[in-house]
C-alpha cells in the first residue's frame, strides 16, 4: 500500500508527464480482508491489496479524469494522456473553478479547523486470518448453544486516501475499520446484528451473536398480522437505512437540478421540532476522511434544526453557481462546505457524515416498548427504493427480527411487512428517540443515529414469512 | 499477465493445495455523461491484477494483488493458502468440486466496432445531440445522458490444466428527461432506466439504438405525465413492456434460482430463497406459457451474461429454469452442483474483477417468446380492460424473493383494446409464484429483446456485475396495482 511519501513522488512524475494548466491526483489504497461464514462454517475468505491513482487535468474550463492502479512511468503517462484527451475535446465549462490551494482548502479565514480524532488503530490493522477465524468460531458456538444456524462476516481493513494538486495542496488520511455482521437463523425466524468501528476493541462479537440469537429465538413461529398504519420502534440500523435515502437531496446541485425534495422547502418546518441533523466528519463516532473530493476540509453543517430545514451542502463550484442562481435568496447560507465529490461530477456533493441530535429526554428501546400500547418493533429494513422523489416516499421491507408489541411488551414475532412511507411524514411523527449511536446497515451509509419510535408508519402488505 | 497466473499457480501448488486457480485480469473502462447541455462526467480507467483461489485442508482461501511482480504474485498465492488454512479452522466438511475437463481456449466477444476506437468527441457529440432534443421540449427541467464501454481481458489457469484467455466487451447508453412542476418530479428514460440498454457488443449497439430519434418523444412524455391521472389502486389486468419484464425476471426468477442463496450462503446480506431444494421438478412456478432459460451461450444473444467460459473454467451452457410453468433448474457452480445431484456445474461463477472471488451469478436469464405470432399492439387490442406499464422506476423484493413491488415511469389505461388515457405513478405488487401463474399471454419473437442489467449487486464484499434478460411484453391477470401510493 502506498505511503504518503511514495504518493508525493508519483504525483511529481505525473506533473512532469502532463501539459495541462492544472493537474490533480487522488490516491486511494487499501489492504482489505473479509471472512464470510454461513451454515456454521467459513465458506469464503478473502484478502486484497490495491492502490489507485486518479488523475484530473484542467485546460481552461475543461476537465476530465483517468485512473490506473499501476505506477510505472508508462502506465502513468497513459493515464495522463487519457485524461488530457478527454478534457481537450470538451467545450469549456464557465462554472469550472481553478483547483484550490492549501489555504483555500482549509476553509474560511480565521476559522480554526476541527481535526477529527485519529482513525487508525494498529490493533485493527494487525488482525490475521487466524484471528478472524477465532471470532467466527465464537459466533458459531453461540449459534450451536441456541440450536441455530449462523451466517455473517468478520472483516478488517487499513485504507489510505490522499489528494495532491499542482497548486500545492497535499492532504492525506489513514484509517482502519473492523466490522462484524451476524445473522442467526431458525426454522421460520431469524435475527441480525451488525457493528463497525475504526477500533476493533469497540466490537463485541459475542454480544452481537447473543442478541441476534435472541431475536431469532423470540421471533419463532411468526404470526401474520394485517398491514396498516402502526406505531413502529425502529432500532438504530433500521432508522439509518430508511432516513439515508433523503441525504442525496441535501445538495446544492440537487436544488439547481430541481431533483431535490427540498426545492421550495428550505427554511420551512418540514419535520417534527424534535429533529436536529448535522453533517460532522470530525464527530468522535464518525469515520472517513476529513477532506472532500477537491481536498477541501469537511465542515460541520447543521442541516435541520428543530424540524426546520436550514441549508444544504456545497462543493466549491456549486456554491458559486447557487449564489448566481434564482434560488440564492431561498436556500439559506451558501458557501463551500467541503462535501464535493471528485470532479468532474454531475452529482456535485452530498453530506455523508450524518449525526442526529439527541432528544431532550432520550428513551431506550426498552422504554419505547414499555410505552407502546400496540406497535411493531423493527430490527432491520431491506431493499429500500424511492417511489416518489418529491414526497420522498420509499418502499422496502422489514427483515430478521420483526415483533408485535402490545401492552408495553414484546408479544411475538410477526411476518415481515412491506412499507410505503413518506420520509417527510415519518420525521414529523417521531414520538421518542434514544441517545444517538454509531450504527451501520446495508441500505445506507453509516451514521450516528438514534432508535426512533414513530407513529402511523405505513405498512401496505405482508409477505409470507 | 499469463506469466503472472502461472507463477501464482506454481506458488500455490508448492504449498500443498488440493486445488488452485489464478485469474489475471485487465479491465478498461470509458464513462461519459452529460447534463443540461454540458459534459457531466468524462473518465477512463484501467485496472490490472491477479486473484488466486486455493483449497487447502478442504477449505477455500482467496487473495488478490494489483502488483504483478514475481514477488508480489508469489506472496498473494501464499496468502491465499494461509487464508484457506484459517478457513479450515471453522469447517464442517471438505469442499467438493464437481469434475470439469480442463479447457484450453481463446474467445472474444463478437463485435463490429471496437468501442474504444471511437473518439470521445464523437461520443460526446451524440450525447449532446440527445440532450438538446430533450431540452427543446418546454417543461423539461433536467436532461441527463450517459455512455459506457468496458473491455475485460482475462487469463484463467487452474491446477487441473485449464488455460483460458477471454476478452469481453460491454457497451451501454441511455438517457432520462426530468420535469419538475408544482409538487411533482416526473421522468422518462430511453431505451431503459438506470443506465439505458447494455449488451456485450461493440459500438454498433449505440448506432442501432436510435437515441436521437426517440429523445423528443420521451421528453414530451415526461412533461405530459404532469397532466396525467394517477394510476388507480385496486386489482387489474396489466401488460408489462419487455424491459420491465426483464427486471421482473431478474428479481423474482433470477435471484431465487441462485443455488448459493438457496443453500444459505448469502443469508447475511442478499438473503435466501423460497426455492428450497425439494421444489426442483415439482413447483408450479408459472402458467404453462412461462418458459425460462439461463443461457450464457453466444447463440442466445449478446447479453451481459454471455461468455465462453465462466470464472472457474466451466463452458457456457443453457439450463432450463422453468419449463411449461414447472420449476426445472438452478444456477450452480462446481462447489454446489452435488447438492442438486448434478454431475457438472451449470457454469455460472463470475467475479466483478481480479480482486473479487467468483460467485454464482445470473447469466442471461430469459423468458422465451410466445410461439404464436403476437405483437404488443395486438396484445393491447386483445385486452378489454387493463393497464399497460412501461420502463422501471423503482424495484423492491423481500429477502426470500416472495413479495415484490415495482413502480414504472408511465402507463396507459386500456379499454376495449385501445389506450384511452395516460396514467402517472403506476405500480404493481404481488407474490412471485402467484404473479407468474397469472401470465396468460406473451408476445412473440419479433417483440423479444435481450435487455442488460449492468448493476446487479451481491456478495460481501459486494460485487456488481451485468446480467442479461431476454423478454417480450406479456400480460398478467388480477394483479394488485397502485399500492405504492396507498
Amino acid at each position: 500500500m502506498l505511503t504518503r511519501e511514495q504518493a508525493a513522488d508519483i504525483f511529481e512524475r505525473i506533473r512532469r508527464f502532463s501539459s495541462a494548466d492544472e493537474v490533480e491526483a487522488i490516491f486511494t489504497g487499501s489492504r482489505f480482508a473479509l471472512t464470510r461464514f454461513a451454515n456454521n462454517t467459513i465458506h469464503q475468505n478473502v484478502e486484497e491489496e490495491n492502490s489507485i491513482v486518479s488523475i484530473r487535468t484542467n485546460f481552461a474550463g475543461r476537465t476530465a479524469r483517468a485512473t490506473t492502479n499501476q505506477f510505472d512511468d508508462e502506465s502513468l503517462r497513459r493515464a495522463v494522456t487519457a485524461s488530457e484527451k478527454l478534457a481537450r475535446v470538451q467545450v469549456a465549462d464557465p462554472d469550472l473553478l481553478p483547483m484550490p490551494d492549501a489555504r483555500e482548502a482549509l476553509g474560511r479565514t480565521g476559522e480554526a479547523p476541527v481535526a477529527p480524532p485519529s482513525r487508525f488503530f494498529e490493533q485493527t490493522a494487525a488482525i490475521t486470518p487466524a484471528d478472524r477465524a477465532e471470532v467466527v468460531k465464537g459466533i458459531v458456538a453461540v449459534a450451536a448453544k441456541h440450536k441455530l444456524t449462523t451466517a455473517g462476516i468478520c472483516s478488517n481493513s487499513e485504507s489510505r486516501v490522499g489528494i495532491f494538486n499542482s497548486r500545492g495542496l497535499a492532504n492525506w488520511h489513514h484509517q482502519t475499520l473492523a466490522e462484524i455482521s451476524v445473522t442467526m437463523l431458525a426454522d421460520d425466524s431469524s435475527g441480525w446484528q451488525k457493528s463497525n468501528s475504526p477500533d476493533v476493541r469497540n466490537l463485541d462479537a459475542a454480544q452481537l451473536a447473543e442478541t441476534a440469537a435472541q431475536k431469532a429465538v423470540e421471533s419463532a413461529h411468526p404470526r401474520e398480522i394485517a398491514p396498516g398504519k402502526y406505531t413502529v420502534i425502529l432500532e438504530p440500523a433500521a432508522a439509518l437505512d430508511i432516513v439515508g435515502f433523503m441525504f442525496w437531496d441535501y445538495s446544492g446541485v440537487a436544488i439547481l437540478d430541481q431533483r431535490s425534495f427540498l426545492n421550495d422547502r428550505i427554511d420551512t418546518e418540514l419535520f417534527g421540532e424534535n429533529i436536529n441533523i448535522w453533517d460532522d466528519a470530525a464527530h468522535p463516532l464518525q469515520a472517513g476522511s476529513p477532506f472532500d473530493g477537491e481536498g477541501m476540509r469537511r465542515r460541520r453543517v447543521q442541516l435541520v434544526g428543530n424540524g426546520v430545514v436550514k441549508r444544504v451542502v456545497y462543493a466549491r463550484a456549486t456554491a458559486r453557481k447557487m449564489k448566481n442562481s434564482e434560488y440564492a435568496a431561498k436556500v439559506g447560507p451558501i458557501e463551500a462546505t467541503g462535501h464535493g465529490f471528485p470532479l468532474p461530477s454531475e452529482m456535485g456533493e452530498m453530506p455523508m457524515n450524518i449525526v442526529f441530535g439527541g432528544a431532550e429526554n432520550p428513551r431506550g428501546v426498552e422504554q419505547m416498548i414499555a410505552s407502546t400500547e400496540r406497535g411493531v418493533l423493527v430490527t432491520r429494513l431491506w431493499y429500500i427504493r424511492e417511489v416518489d422523489p418529491y414526497e420522498k416516499i420509499v418502499t422496502g421491507l422489514t427483515r430478521d427480527g420483526t415483533f408485535l408489541v402490545e401492552k408495553g411488551k414484546v408479544q411475538c414475532g410477526v411476518r415481515n411487512f412491506r412499507f410505503n412511507q413518506s420520509l417527510i411524514s415519518m420525521l414529523s411523527n417521531v414520538e421518542a428517540m434514544s441517545a444517538p449511536v454509531r450504527a451501520c446497515g446495508e441500505e445506507s451509509f453509516d451514521m450516528v443515529v438514534p432508535a426512533m419510535k414513530v407513529k402511523e408508519f405505513n405498512f401496505t402488505e405482508a409477505t409470507k414469512f | 499477465m499469463k506469466t503472472a497466473a502461472l507463477l501464482a499457480l506454481d506458488a500455490a501448488s508448492a504449498r500443498g493445495v488440493t486445488y488452485a486457480d489464478a485469474r489475471a485480469v485487465s479491465i478498461r473502462n470509458r464513462s461519459l455523461t452529460t447534463k443540461n447541455g454540458r459534459v457531466g462526467h468524462a473518465s477512463e480507467s484501467e485496472s490490472l491484477g491477479i486473484g488466486v483461489r486455493a483449497i487447502a485442508e478442504g477449505a477455500w482461501g482467496f487473495a488478490a494483488s494489483a502488483d504483478l511482480s514475481r514477488a508480489a504474485v508469489e506472496a498473494a498465492a501464499a496468502r491465499a493458502v494461509e487464508v484457506a488454512r484459517a478457513s479450515a479452522r471453522v469447517k464442517r466438511e471438505d469442499v467438493r468440486l464437481a469434475p470439469e475437463p480442463a479447457a484450453v481456449a481463446e474467445w472474444t466477444t463478437p463485435y463490429k466496432v471496437d468501442p474504444f476506437t471511437t473518439s470521445v468527441g464523437q461520443n460526446l457529440d451524440l450525447l449532446l445531440k440527445v440532450d438538446a432534443e430533450m431540452r427543446a421540449v418546454g417543461g423539461v427541467t433536467l436532461a441527463e445522458t450517459g455512455m459506457n464501454f468496458l473491455c475485460e481481458e482475462s487469463w484463467f489457469l487452474s491446477s487441473e490444466g485449464s488455460d483460458i484467455h477471454q476478452t469481453k466487451y460491454s457497451t451501454g447508453a441511455g438517457y432520462t428527461a426530468y420535469a419538475f412542476a408544482g409538487s411533482e418530479i416526473q421522468k422518462r428514460s430511453y431505451p431503459n432506466s438506470f443506465g439505458g440498454q447494455w449488451q456485450n457488443r461493440g459500438y454498433e449497439l449505440i448506432e442501432e439504438m436510435k437515441l436521437v430519434q426517440n429523445a423528443r418523444r420521451l421528453a414530451e412524455e415526461a412533461v405530459a405525465l404532469h397532466h396525467a391521472d394517477q394510476c388507480p389502486e385496486g386489482t387489474a389486468t396489466i401488460i408489462l413492456d419487455g424491459s420491465q419484464l426483464g427486471l421482473q425476471i431478474h428479481e423474482s426468477i433470477g435471484h431465487p434460482i441462485e443455488l448459493d442463496r438457496v443453500l444459505g450462503m448469502e443469508a447475511n446480506f442478499a438473503g435466501t430463497s423460497f426455492l428450497t431444494l425439494e421444489k426442483l421438478g415439482h413447483l408450479r412456478y408459472g402458467s404453462e406459457l412461462v418458459n425460462v432459460v439461463a443461457d450464457a451461450r453466444q447463440e442466445h444473444g449478446p447479453g451481459l451474461g454471455t461468455f465462453a467460459y465462466d470464472d472457474e473454467g466451466v463452458a457456457a451452457q443453457s439450463t432450463p429454469i422453468i419449463t411449461n410453468g414447472r420449476f426445472t433448474g438452478y444456477l450452480s457452480s462446481r462447489e454446489t452442483a452435488h447438492t442438486i445431484g448434478a454431475a457438472r456445474s451449470g457454469g455460472t461463477l463470475r467475479a466483478e474483477g481480479w480482486n473479487r472471488l467468483p460467485m454464482i451469478r445470473m447469466t442471461n436469464v430469459s423468458i422465451l417468446p410466445g410461439e404464436t405470432p403476437l405483437s404488443l399492439e395486438q396484445l393491447i387490442a386483445a385486452t378489454d380492460d387493463g393497464i399497460y406499464m412501461e420502463t422501471n422506476k423503482s424495484w423492491s423484493i423481500d429477502d426470500k424473493r416472495y413479495n415484490f413491488q415495482f413502480g414504472c415511469e408511465i402507463a396507459w389505461e386500456i379499454k376495449r383494446g385501445k389506450r384511452v388515457r395516460m396514467l402517472k405513478n403506476p405500480s404493481y405488487s404481488g407474490i412471485t409464484t402467484e404473479f407468474w401463474n397469472s401470465m396468460d399471454a406473451i408476445c412473440s419473437r419479433d417483440e423479444w429483446a435481450l435487455w442488460g442489467t449492468p448493476n446487479c449487486g451481491k456478495g460481501q464484499p459486494q460485487q456488481v456485475v451485468g446480467t442479461g434478460h431476454g423478454a417480450s411484453p406479456a400480460r398478467f391477470r388480477k394483479i394488485r396495482v397502485g399500492s405504492a401510493y396507498s
